[in-house]
């Protein structure tokens, strides 16, 4: 069935089963690559994305429920050329190593210092509990997100 | 794994969305915000044929505050009770077990009538209307009716909810201003299935407790309410003695099974355990 939504302020109009993820909608049909899928069943977090501004896993939403909605994936969190502060800081504090969490990581995290710039590291944590990384140990991407808070609180967007 | 092949309807009102489900023969499901739903259908643990989407009955949305009673629209998010100001005085135990169900993301799209038809026995909003004796409103073909929360789950994930049947709202009854609370959960990670939680308040007069409720949830098919724990509570002053009668008869009042998670032994301390915990809350 058709389906009409906005992904990254581009309007796109794609023919999908019902069946289809919004993930694998995102994937497949437009070629959207950096959204990763992980565990397709709502644990891992790899697949976070902005839906109408709020951090959603795209594995539990249908494309058809995306119907008229805003998506915002990591390729629409990301620069051209160079990084944002929350990407920068996520290379300074070496918080990824095989980097298949990381969309997930950094789309989780955008979501949060958008909202609460002035979150503290437990807030951080339990936010990021969602989102599963089997490489750091967590601390270093803990720290990435604390230190990315500057850049939320200047211009309110940071990315 | 990849979802089974399914028919997908959105309809724009209650009444289609009943003849939606009521013409398939108990092969249709209401998907509400999907975070239950949308894995079973990847473990192959539910495979309707048409899946009608209650998005846009934007009469499910709505939360009321009355004198009588707190009103959530079975398509209200979880993160829309976090983020109403007026729950914390108006409900704040509701509030306090919603900061528990799952992780952010999943807050931001899953449902109250989602986790109720859900009923599953760890999860957080099934113990609080147990526990708070909240009344359940239905609409199928045949109608609307009523149902008590006491009497809506029959099992693990299993209600009394009838195949062409969608929850329109859950009534809790109102909060008083003085009143005790305390919610406690123990899972290994925070967002995690409850391995056991306790839910309870209680009103105070003369500085002994009445109206005691007392509710647990990830012990059973479905979450009970300790009577025998409410019991010791009623009529007494909650002080160290109390929280250990009180501990002692929430252990004695359940017989969890094992299972994978954890032994039935284990799960049994555990009640106990977050009954002195929620009481300890309550008290300070």
């Amino acid at each position: 069935m058709p389906v009409q939504f906005e992904v990254n302020g581009k309007p796109v109009a794609v023919e999908v089963e019902p069946r289809l993820t919004l993930a694998d909608c995102l994937r497949h049909h437009l070629r959207l690559t950096g959204t990763h899928v992980g565990c397709e069943h709502g644990v891992c977090g790899a697949c976070t994305v902005l839906v109408d501004g709020a951090a959603v896993r795209s594995c539990l939403i249908l494309a058809v429920q995306a119907e008229g909605a805003k998506v915002i994936t990591i390729e629409g969190l990301s620069l051209k050329d160079g990084l944002t502060p929350l990407q920068a800081s996520f290379r300074k504090h070496h918080a990824l190593q095989c980097g298949f969490c990381t969309p997930g990581m950094i789309t989780t995290a955008h979501a949060l210092l958008s909202e609460e710039p002035d979150c503290n590291a437990d807030r951080v944590r339990e936010v990021l509990s969602g989102n599963l990384c089997r490489c750091t140990g967590y601390i270093s991407i803990i720290e990435a997100v604390l230190d990315a808070r500057a850049a939320y609180k200047h211009d309110g967007k940071g990315a | 794994m990849k979802l089974p092949p399914f028919e997908y309807a959105c309809p724009s009102t209650l009444s289609e969305a009943v003849a939606l489900l009521a013409s398939h023969h108990g092969e249709a499901k209401p998907l509400a915000g999907g975070q239950s739903l949308v894995p079973m259908l990847a473990f192959r643990v539910a495979s309707p044929s048409l899946l009608v989407d209650l998005r846009k009955l934007s009469e499910l949305r709505q939360i009321r505050i009355t004198d009588d009673s707190v009103t959530l629209g079975a398509m209200v998010r979880w993160r829309e009770i976090l983020d109403d100001a007026r729950l914390r005085t108006a409900h704040p135990l509701l509030v306090v077990a919603v900061e528990h169900v799952a992780h952010y993301q999943i807050r931001n799209r899953g449902t109250v009538g989602g986790s109720i038809a859900h009923a599953d026995p760890a999860a957080e909003l099934p113990g609080i209307v147990v526990t708070c004796e909240a009344k359940i409103d239905v609409v199928g073909k045949a109608g609307t009716r009523t149902i008590d929360a006491a009497d809506f789950f029959r099992g693990p994930l299993i209600t009394a909810l009838e195949p062409d049947e969608i929850i329109t709202e859950v009534r809790l009854p109102a909060w008083s201003a003085r009143r005790r609370f305390g919610f406690q959960e123990f899972a290994r990670r925070r967002g995690d299935f409850a391995m056991a939680a306790a839910a309870l308040f209680y009103d105070e007069n003369n500085g002994n407790a009445y109206n005691a409720h007392v509710g647990v949830t990830g012990v059973a098919d479905w979450p009970l309410r300790l009577t025998a724990v409410e019991g010791v509570l009623d009529g007494a002053t909650i002080n160290e003695a109390t929280i250990a009668r009180a501990e002692a008869a929430a252990t004695a009042a359940v017989d969890p099974p094992d299972d994978i998670h954890a032994s039935g032994a284990y799960r049994k301390a555990l009640v106990g355990v977050m009954v002195e915990r929620a009481l300890k809350s309550a008290a300070v």
